[in-house]
């Protein structure tokens, strides 16, 4: 069952064009990975599947993108509804500069929660859900900025459970991280996809093989390749996919 | 090295230490200052205090200082009028200027934002007395008529100039801090499924909290420290303050008396006291925000 998809997508930023005409299915409950080398457009499409390219001026974007069979760039559509089933984490962790609790809460306050007794409810299981809650069970009202940058990012993946998403985008999510907690959000992720479809973006192959079902490669805004992890990097189709994946070039 | 280049680096060591010196002395005049005029409000101001009574003076409820028979020296109207008008001004001042620097920072195309920006400027380049000349030929005479007082001359109207000469610095203030919250924080709001309000309030703003908190501080400085302009609004009579009276602060009764208050009188010198009052009243606000900052940031 695919949950999002995208049919000649094309996005450009003023006269430049990012994406180009992107065919794309992504299965539900399974870890979807984008790679490429940089620039080439890994970022923006991850951004159109929650019209988070809203934010940028003079962003044009033409072609089908649907979540659950809605368009979701239908005239009138709720895009906080959207970005509450699509949530993201970002390449740097950027947790609010408020408590550890604060955090969590944000979205389930802005969304309506106001009791207390599920708001603690919520923020226990996202931090278990994201593999944190031993750390910091005990230390709920301390800023989260004291935390370490792979504890903070744990924290964002938390923070982005809490809204109870479909989706959670993420982009170079542990690029940032040191080897230890990058392993730790790999098997945070491989164990969310139970619950969750997952769509990252890495610039690590081994990462890609690792804790990816599908993967998707792009070049030069297009998509080159795209289909069952194991099959891409065993056999590549395309013949840019295997300079690419195998570091002859990017 | 030869020696053209050993005589250069000679004379830059010893413009260096030229340099520190007269940094060090501009540095230890600013402090010299301070000094020498807390020295002075002291010395001044104690003995009319020590005459009238500490307790008499700061509470006492009437100020008759040239009264014939019993003179009377009481100066809490002029506190509380401070107090109130303060108060009054911030509460009116700091919405309003916040509200405008999230609308500059966040929402205003770019050039509505200049143009407002440019006429916030301008407000704070103009002079006191010109807002008391504005406020006495406008505002009185409608406060007057709204409420129907015999006079408009009132707190209330003193409050409405104080909140617009201190809107250009809550402005500006928390606007500088709005636009130094990092993009990253109101993006991973708006990740979350926030709306763009949401995520001003709700981030934005409580993570520019102590630069907002320090706009509050200049708007209460500028404030309590103002005279001529609510000299001119106010109707400048020392009672007991109430929003549609006629009032005086601490500033205007020093103001409005010095010039025929007798030398040596003891008049003269309680407005000394009224001085020193001030000034203790601003180093207090100034030392319980800062603590307050202190643990904000700590905490
Ligand atoms: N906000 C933006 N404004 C204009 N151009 C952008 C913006 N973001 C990305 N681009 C351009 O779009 C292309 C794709 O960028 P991006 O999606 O960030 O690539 P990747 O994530 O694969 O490194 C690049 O040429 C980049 O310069
Ligand atoms: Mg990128």
């Amino acid at each position: 069952m695919d949950i999002l998809s995208t049919r000649g997508l094309d996005l450009w930023y003023g006269d430049n064009q990012a994406l180009k005409h992107i065919d794309m299915d992504i299965p539900e409950r399974q870890v979807t990975a984008l790679i490429g080398p940089s620039g080439c457009g890994k970022s923006t499409f991850l951004k159109t599947l929650n019209r988070m390219n809203d934010l940028v001026p003079a962003v044009r974007v033409e072609g089908l993108v649907t979540y659950r069979e809605r368009d979701i760039y239908a005239p009138g559509t709720d895009v906080t509804w959207l970005r509450r089933q699509v949530g993201m984490v970002f390449q740097k962790p950027n947790p609010f500069p408020m408590s550890i609790y604060d955090n969590i809460a944000y979205g389930p306050r802005i969304h309506g929660v106001r009791s207390k007794a599920r708001l603690d409810d919520i923020v226990e299981r996202s931090l278990k859900g994201a593999a944190i809650w031993d750390e910091v069970k005990d230390r709920l009202k301390k800023s989260a900025l004291s935390l370490s940058g792979g504890q903070q990012q744990r924290l964002c993946i938390a923070r982005a459970l809490a809204v109870e998403p479909d989706v959670l985008l993420m982009d170079e999510a542990t690029s940032a991280l040191d080897p230890i907690s990058t392993s730790k959000i790999e098997d945070l992720i491989t164990e969310l996809k139970e619950h969750y479809t997952i769509i990252i973006v890495t610039h690590n192959m081994q990462q890609a093989t690792r804790i990816s079902d599908t993967c998707a490669f792009f070049l030069l805004g297009e998509l080159i390749e795209f289909g069952q992890t194991t099959q891409m990097f065993s056999m590549p189709r395309d013949k840019r996919t295997e300079d690419y994946i195998t570091g002859r070039f990017g | 090295m030869d020696a053209l280049e050993a005589k250069y680096a000679a004379a830059k060591r010893y413009s260096e230490t030229a340099m520190g010196l007269v940094f060090l002395l501009c540095g230890v005049l600013a402090v010299a200052f301070v000094l020498l005029i807390s020295a002075y409000l002291i010395l001044s101001g104690l003995p009319a205090i020590r005459e009238v009574g500490l307790l008499d003076f700061l509470f006492g409820p009437v100020w008759a200082p040239t009264h014939k028979t019993e003179p009377q020296f009481g100066i809490l109207p002029f506190i509380l009028t401070s107090v109130y008008g303060t108060a009054g001004a911030v509460a009116v001042g700091v919405p309003v200027g916040f509200l405008t620097a999230m609308f500059l920072s966040k929402l205003a195309p770019r050039r509505l934002a200049a143009v407002v920006r440019t006429a916030v400027d301008l407000l704070s380049g103009i002079p006191s007395v010109v807002y008391g000349l504005v406020g006495m030929t406008v505002l009185v005479p409608a406060v007057r008529r709204v409420f129907r007082l015999p006079s408009g001359a009132t707190l209330l109207a003193a409050i409405l100039v104080l909140s617009v000469m201190i809107l250009p610095s809550i402005i500006s203030v928390s606007e500088t801090a709005l636009n130094a919250v990092p993009r990253e924080y109101e993006e991973a709001s708006l990740a979350l499924g926030a709306t763009e309000t949401e995520t001003w309030f709700r981030v934005s703003a409580p993570a520019a909290s102590s630069g907002i908190a320090a706009a509050v501080v200049l708007g209460i400085g500028r404030a309590i420290g103002e005279a001529m302009a609510i000299m001119m609004v106010a109707g400048n009579v020392a009672n007991m303050p109430g929003l549609f009276k006629s009032v005086r602060f601490l500033t205007t009764a020093i103001a409005s008396e010095m010039s025929y208050a007798g030398v040596g009188s003891l008049q003269r010198s309680a407005l000394y006291s009224i001085a020193l009052v001030l000034f203790l009243f601003i180093m207090l606000i100034n030392v319980i925000l800062n603590l307050w900052f202190k643990n904000k940031r700590e905490g």
